[in-house]
């Protein structure tokens, strides 16, 4: 197989995976590396990375973390089965795609525009995108292909994603428990001991204390501090 | 775009952010503006806190104010286009749209006709939140357009007189003489009569303003969005300085906004017989939820 997909980095601008003729798979079967193989195959390389590569990381977007939907409380439930079944995964959420200026905490959360922030500060090498609307994955996988050197993994409801180097299409809570499976069984090949765990609650910063701050602590920017009305603050000068 | 948008899944909550679960808790979704509104900023979840703008930036403020004032966050969709203000929006709690360089009037026509016809049964805001560049110089046709065409979603127009983003040009809100840093000989022409223009093109509400009464602010914001839920195109017309770019000093930016109150932003009200009857009857409802709601707490206190 000419793996035509392939993990990053590719460097700024990539060429995409369409204009390299990698097309979506039919319904049935999978992409891995931009060929169409069955959709077993796909889950079965897709397996072996999270088993062997470094910080697996499960990534849910939205369509699977709010309850939006009738369908969705199961799905999320299949997904968390399946994320106990990886030894030491994680999960990282991309709860909506508004910007994160000035700056996003990389531990908690994952944004469509500057992915490969959380995906570098974490030292992720295989992850999985899942739940997240079909623009905003092209858009961020081929970010994390050109900027990283991660291994991706596109679980979809709808048509599949030519830039994740696996990618399963028209994807049900059915077929995350098949995945599931073939996690478990590639494990015992490999003879990966696991007892099934969850993975670990968000770790989100604890709110600031600013109550002990003093002008020091701004550095070269400390000139820029506005000063109440009639104070003068000589320490700053 | 719905409370449901804003529910996790059950078992995913843990997963979250603490961003977000603050907000589902704490935010003003499904809530009332008693409970979480402008009244009692600072002790809810707002939709907008981190932002990018300019230490002392009235229009970062207003912008909280706006989306502090939405009478159904879940049900709203802001648009804007380029300039300030959308570094703020789009960070907001709320979908919003970004328009391609003035085109959000146009974009909100489309996407309010759109609401009431695919939910039908359910009441979907549209704001367009745009500087005086976007609505009155490069958006100029599609803003007057969808006034004439009696467009039914709301137009707030944060005016800070100058292409704030860009370095300090003059737009056509600057006030005649205004010198600027990429308009050093000084502006040769008048500002444009915005709300005028509003009348003319069938706007049914319309106010101009200087929000420094934050209550009045808010009042404003909800009457402007209830009306154009029912009758028609609406407009704010807001002001909200650029501190940066017209050199004043952040102390001092709450007595300029008063200063404006007196001279340009003098206070303006105009609305048609169906945008009053709106107003006094949705009023009116508020007024006797909130005398109940009291009444209830008074019985339970005896």
């Amino acid at each position: 197989m000419t793996k035509r997909v392939t993990q990053g980095p590719a460097g700024y601008m990539p060429q995409s995976a369409p204009s390299m003729g990698v097309e979506l798979a039919p319904k049935g079967q999978g992409l891995l590396y931009g060929n169409v193989v069955t959709e077993e195959e796909a889950m079965r390389d897709a397996a072996i990375a999270l088993l062997t590569m470094a910080n697996p990381t499960i990534f849910p977007g939205p369509q699977i973390l709010w309850d939006w939907k009738d369908d969705v409380a199961e799905k999320a439930a299949a997904l968390l089965e399946l994320a106990s079944e990886i030894p030491n995964c994680k999960i990282i959420p991309m709860p909506d795609y508004r910007p994160k200026y000035p700056k996003i905490d990389v531990k908690a959360e994952i944004n469509p525009n500057h992915p490969n922030l959380t995906i570098l500060d974490n030292k992720i090498k295989a992850c999985i995108f899942i739940g997240v609307h079909c623009h905003y994955a092209n858009l961020t996988l081929r970010m994390i292909r050109a900027g990283t050197d991660c291994y991706t993994i596109a679980l979809c409801a709808y048509m599949g994603h030519e830039e994740a180097m696996a990618s399963i299409n028209d994807l049900h809570a059915s077929d995350l428990r098949k995945f599931k499976e073939i996690i478990i069984e590639e494990r015992k090949k490999l003879g990966i001991e696991w007892t099934t765990t969850e993975p670990p609650r968000n770790p989100s910063l604890p709110k600031e204390d600013n109550s002990t701050l003093s002008p020091v602590d701004y550095g070269e920017y400390r000139s820029l501090i506005m000063t109440k009305k009639g104070e003068h603050v000589t320490d700053v000068e | 775009m719905s409370l449901k948008y804003v529910t996790p899944v059950a078992m995913f909550k843990k997963y979250l952010p603490k961003d977000y679960v603050e907000l589902v808790d704490f935010g003003p979704f499904g809530k009332t503006q008693d409970e979480a509104g402008p009244g009692n900023m600072g002790q809810f979840k707002e939709l907008m806190e981190e932002h990018p703008m300019c230490s002392g930036c009235w229009m970062a403020y207003y912008i909280r104010l706006i989306f502090a004032s939405l009478p159904c966050p879940e049900e709203t969709v802001t648009l804007g286009t380029a300039g300030c203000g959308r570094l703020a929006i789009s960070q907001a709690a709320v979908p919003f749209i970004y328009g391609n360089y003035g085109d959000q009037n146009a974009m909100a026509s489309g996407l309010s006709r759109a609401f009431r016809l695919r939910f039908p049964d359910k009441q979907k805001d549209v704001i367009t939140i745009a500087g005086d560049g976007g609505t009155m110089d490069i958006g100029f046709s599609m803003t007057m357009h969808s006034w004439i065409r009696g467009e039914r979603f709301t137009t707030i127009m944060l005016d800070n007189e100058v292409y704030g983003n860009t370095g300090g040009q003059e737009s056509g809100m600057s006030p005649k003489g205004a010198v600027l840093k990429m308009a050093p000989g000084g502006k040769q022409f008048n500002k444009m009569p915005a709300t005028d223009l509003a009348k003319a093109a069938g706007c049914v509400y319309i106010v101009r303003m200087s929000p420094t009464n934050i209550k009045k602010a808010a009042k404003i914001i909800r009457r402007a969005i209830f009306v154009a839920r029912e009758v028609g195109p609406t407009f704010i017309h807001a002001y909200t300085s650029c501190n940066i770019e017209y050199s004043i000093p952040t102390e001092e930016v709450f007595a300029d906004a008063k200063l404006r109150e007196k001279d340009r932003f003098q206070f303006e009200e105009y609305m048609t017989d169906a945008a009053k009857e709106v107003i006094d009857r949705i009023e009116a409802e508020e007024k006797a939820a909130h005398r109940a709601k009291k009444g209830i707490v008074e019985e339970e206190v005896n």
